[in-house]
Order: structure tokens, then sequence, then C-alpha cells
């Protein structure tokens, strides 16, 4: 500032100026050791995500050295193994299987949790707030309490080891987490808008698909998203509800909960490849994480 | 007054200018404006409340599916079986310790990062990124990463690190702890923390960012110490934001489910209660026992939601009076 003023800097300025280049350079200083321990810090958690990729991309006798073989040859053994190039279980059924159970319940709770966040951020139906809670406490109690009757039910009725029950049950799960956000997506849209389409004589569903839809856009994707994410991650539901056919990703990895020889590069390899998509899904979603995480209560 | 006293929810706000119920006596516009909540409602009452009743009835029987004919009303005995079978009781304090040690460390770690991350340096976005990578792994895959490439005692990354610095010091003989065996917790503790401080840095960093700026600025300008600042602005602020994070923190890790399992099954002292529960029906196929103690679990989860309801209720009001 006092270098742009063009005459007679006024006196205290130019005793800040003189007095300021030590304690200016100390903190600059400072701010640079923290900038580079923030770097450090990132560097450290990120080692194990590291060391998995390359562990994958070993071979198994390197995989498997002590002290570890960083500077190995790379080879793609491990995913050729895991993908079941020397005869063992393809994993191709399960992955379907993740993918099937992620996607279609992330479209049930779509198709549910729209309207629903529709009735209680834009026509909103009276004490929608009391509503709004009701479908948080419903996620805040363990799952595992309620899987026993789930089992009975599924056994009875013919539904273990069926990729829709799990279908329902992830819908289940997510639905609150979901209306939760679209909720707050919503509640951001001009109501003018929507009533100039009731006006026009445009239905719910109209309004939904042709207003609300492309105003509230990324919302809805950052929601999707996430529930994909959360289907895709469970493990307890799919682990005592399927067997051979309905069996998911996560399922699929505990056969390498015991070890098994040499075979450190396969799993690393497994952990990469079913991971990805919830890698990819989780950087898409980014800026709206915390929100979806926090159940909406944090923007 | 009719809302309950635990999550006195807050009042629509008059003046954002959505139509309030118009008549309010003509029925057939009502349930016009609720239509589309119901197939949420129904969908989710039908899904989550109705397996939490039966569980409740089953947990009033003597039933164990390999004498399935031996079924019989009994009353409050699981409960009191529940309360005296010595691995039962472990679990409840096993979970109680692997809870409040993973959101613990997980919540200070997450602050501190949160702070080194809240100032602009080079690099801020890349950094982020990195440190969200352990929370986006799926939770199966990040527990036998920890288990068999990092814990390993022959080929985990941790004994090689440990011979490769012994090395450098001329010790043949460098130390090779069996990690799991020795210290199962903390192991597990050790990976549940890796993957939950992001989830923790990211809501305090969200909680940073929403600080009023021009009340530090003043601050500043009085002359005001970094410490101070942090002391008697910062962290007032962040006082909700720590306590969403631990709440949340809690409701979820007093589920998990995926880490105890993949990395030490439950052996070793490490069985929290999911894990117990799910072993009592899936193994020892004791149906009542398990339900007696998967609706203790609900009691203590009811206690930490209550909590966790007022946090959000309280943000969400502020969220719709800004609004």
């Amino acid at each position: 500032m006092t270098t742009t003023a063009p005459a007679a800097p006024p006196r205290p300025a130019r005793a800040a100026r003189a007095a300021l280049p030590p304690a200016l350079r100390r903190a600059r200083r400072r701010s640079a050791g923290l900038g580079l321990l923030a770097w450090l810090v990132g560097i450290v958690f990120f080692l194990p995500v590291a060391w998995m990729v390359l562990t994958s991309l070993h071979a198994e006798t390197d995989a498997a050295a002590n002290p570890p073989a960083v500077a190995a040859s790379l080879t793609l053994d491990g995913y050729r193994t895991f993908f079941g190039s020397d005869g063992g279980p393809s994993p191709w059924p399960a992955l379907l299987n993740s993918l099937m159970a992620s996607l279609f319940s992330t479209l049930l709770v779509l198709a549910l949790a729209l309207p629903a966040a529709y009735a209680l951020s834009i026509r909103r139906v009276k004490r929608w707030t009391d509503v709004l809670f009701f479908f948080l406490s419903t996620k805040m109690l363990p799952v595992v309490a309620g899987l026993l009757p789930v089992y009975l039910f599924a056994r009875n009725t013919g539904l273990l080891d069926n990729i829709w029950l799990l279908v329902l049950l992830y819908t289940s799960m997510n639905l609150p987490i979901a209306v939760w956000m679209l909720q707050s997506f919503l509640a951001d849209i001009p109501v003018s808008i929507v009533e100039a389409a009731q006006i026009d004589g445009a239905r719910l569903t109209t309004v939904l698909a042709r207003v609300i839809a492309p105003i509230a856009g990324p919302g809805i994707a950052a929601t999707s998203l996430i529930c994909f994410i959360f289907s895709w991650n469970e493990m307890l539901f799919a682990r005592v509800l399927t067997g051979v056919t309905a069996e998911t990703a996560p399922v699929f990895l505990t056969r390498f909960i015991t070890s098994q020889g040499l075979f450190l590069a396969q799993v690393c390899a497994a952990s990469v490849v079913i991971s990805l998509p919830v890698l990819a899904a989780g950087f898409a979603a980014q800026d709206k994480l915390v929100q979806g995480l926090s159940l909406g209560a944090v923007k | 007054m009719s809302a309950p006293a635990a999550v006195r929810a807050p009042r629509p706000a008059p003046h954002t200018g959505r139509p309030a119920p118009r008549r309010p006596g003509r029925g057939a516009r009502a349930w016009a404006t609720r239509a589309p909540l119901l197939p949420a409602l129904v969908f989710l009452i039908a899904v989550t409340q109705l397996p939490f009743a039966a569980t409740l009835v089953i947990s009033l029987f003597d039933w164990n599916s390999l004498r399935p004919d031996d079924r019989s009303f009994t009353g409050l005995d699981n409960y009191g079986e529940v309360a005296s079978d010595a691995s039962l009781r472990e679990s409840v304090v096993t979970t109680a310790v692997l809870t409040a040690a993973v959101v613990l460390v997980s919540v200070v770690l997450g602050l501190l990062i949160a702070l080194l991350l809240d100032r602009s340096f080079p690099g801020r976005g890349v950094v982020r990124t990195l440190l969200i990578a352990p929370f986006l792994l799926v939770p199966v895959a990040a527990a036998l990463l920890w288990k068999h490439a990092l814990y390993n005692p022959e080929y985990g990354l941790f004994n090689g690190a440990l011979t490769w610095v012994a090395e450098l010091f001329g010790d043949d003989t460098p130390p090779q702890p069996d990690w799991v065996s020795d210290m199962p917790l903390i192991a597990v503790e050790a990976a549940l923390i890796w993957q939950w401080t992001p989830f923790m840095m990211l809501i305090l960093l969200a909680g940073l960012q929403s600080r009023p700026t021009e009340l530090v600025e003043a601050a500043r300008l009085d002359g005001a110490s970094g410490f101070q600042i942090f002391r008697y602005l910062t962290l007032p602020h962040l006082r909700r934001y720590l306590e969403l994070g631990v709440l949340l923190g809690s409701v979820y890790i007093v589920q998990n489910f995926d880490a105890v399992f993949t990395i030490t099954s439950g052996g070793l002292g490490t069985a929290n209660l999911p894990y117990s529960i799910y072993q009592t029906f899936y193994q020892a196929h004791e149906y009542g026992l398990a339900s007696a103690a998967g609706v203790l679990v609900v009691i203590g989860s009811i206690v930490i939601a209550i909590f966790a309801l007022r946090v959000v209720s309280s943000l969400f009001r502020e969220e719709v009076s800004r609004a």
C-alpha cells in the first residue's frame, strides 16, 4: 500500500514498514512450515493407499519381501490372479451383483425420496420438521438389531440369496440420508418458479422432472453418488443374507481374510478393484460429501 | 407443545415464503399435500420398524433354531442370561472402549488437520484429496489392507520398515512384533482411526470455514494472539461441529462390524456387540438370546441418538432461520 502512495507517505506507515520485515519474514517462514506439515500429514495418511496400489502391481515374491522391495519391477499378475487366471473363482458375478444392488437401490431411493423431499421443502406438510427428524431417527438404530427378523423373513419367503432383497434393504438404509440431503437442496429453489409451473397446469411428476430436477441436478447427483457408495460398501446384510448367487463384492473380499501363502499382491489388487468405484464416486461428490455424511446437518 | 421434548424440532419459519397449508378444514387438500410423502414413509416403517418390533418379540422366547420344537415363552430370562453371560458382558466393554478410543482420537487428529487445512498454502486441494482417500476405501478392503499389507509379521510394511531402519544402523536382529496378536484391540482401533479421521476433518473443516471472518479480523486488529483467537472464538464456534462429529462417529462406530470381522474375526478379546450378536445368531443359532442383546444395543443407541438429534436439530434451526 505504501509503495503506491505517490507523495510523502505518512510517518506511521514508514515506521511500520521499517518494523515489519523481520516479523513478516518470521510469519512467512512459519506459514511455509505449516504448509509443509500439512503436506506431510496428507502423505502419511495416503501412504497405506499408495502402498496398496504399489503392492498390487508387484510379483507375489516381491510383495512378500522383507525389507520391502519398493523398486521391484511392475506386473499385472496380481490382477490376473484376482480375475481368476489360475482357476480361482471369478469376481465378475460378485461385482455385477454389487453394481445391481447399488444401482437399483439408488434409483429406488430417488423415486421415493424426491417426492418426499418435495413435500418437506416446496409444498410443505404440517409439522414437516417432525417428519424429517423421524426419518433421521431410523438411521440411528443399529442394523444388527433387526438382522435376525429380516433373515427369518427371507428364509420363509424364499428370498435368501436374492439380490432384490438387498436392493430393498439398501433402499431403507439410504432413504433417510437422501430425504435429508434432497430436502436441503430443494429448499433452495424459489417457490415462485414452482408455482408458475403449477398455474400453467403442470402435474407433480412434470414439475419434478422438468422444473425441479434441472435446478437441483447437482444436488441430486451428489445424493445418488453417496447412496451408491453406502450400498457398495455394505457387508453385514450381504454376508448374512446372500450365499452363492447373490454374493456381493465386499462378501467376495472376505475370502481373503485368512492368509493363503503368497497372496498379498492378489489381495491388494482385489482391494483396489473393489474400491475403485467408491473412490471415483467419492471424488466426484467431494464438495457435497460432508453434507451427505453429516446427514445434511453441515452445508 | 405436542412435539416430544427431547428433539423439539424448529417450527417452520413464517418468513421463508413457503405456502402454509391453506384452509386446514379441507381434508382432501391436506391429503394431496401429504401424498408424495407417503410412499417413503410407509416403506421406511415397513422395512426398518417392523424388524425391530419382531426382535423385541423374539427376545422374550427361548428359541434355538437347532431345537425348533423347543420354542417357548420365557419372559425376560434372555435378558438375565445376557447380563450373566461373561462373553457378552465383555463385548459390551469392548464396544465402549473401541468406540470411545476411535471417536476421541479421530476427532482430535481431525481437528488438528482441519486447522492445518484451514489456511491457504500451495497444493491445498491436493492434500485435501490425499486425506479423503482412506475414507473412500471399501471398509472390508481397508481392513484387509491393514491386516495383511501392514500388520503381517513376516511381510507387512510395518515390520518391513523396522527391518529397513535396523539395517541402516547395522542391526541384523530387528524387532518383528506380531501386531495383531500382541495388541489386537489397538490394531483394530488404529485401522478405524485411519479411516475415520478424514470424516472428522471434513466436518470440522466445514465448521471452520463457516466461521464469521469479520469477528476474527476484529480480534486480530485488537491484538489477540493466535491462541486467544482459537480459544475464545474458534473453539466456541466449533463446539457444535465437534459434538456432531463425536455423535455421528459414535453412531457409526458402535455398529462397526467389518473391521472386527476382518482383522481379528472377533478373537483375542476384540468381539464387540454387533460381532457377538452376529455370532450368537448365525453360528450358535440362539435366536432369543441374540434378540435380547440386540434390544440392549438399541437402547444404548437411543441414548446416543437423542443427543445426536438434539445437535442436528440446533444446527438445522440455525440454517432455517438464516434462510
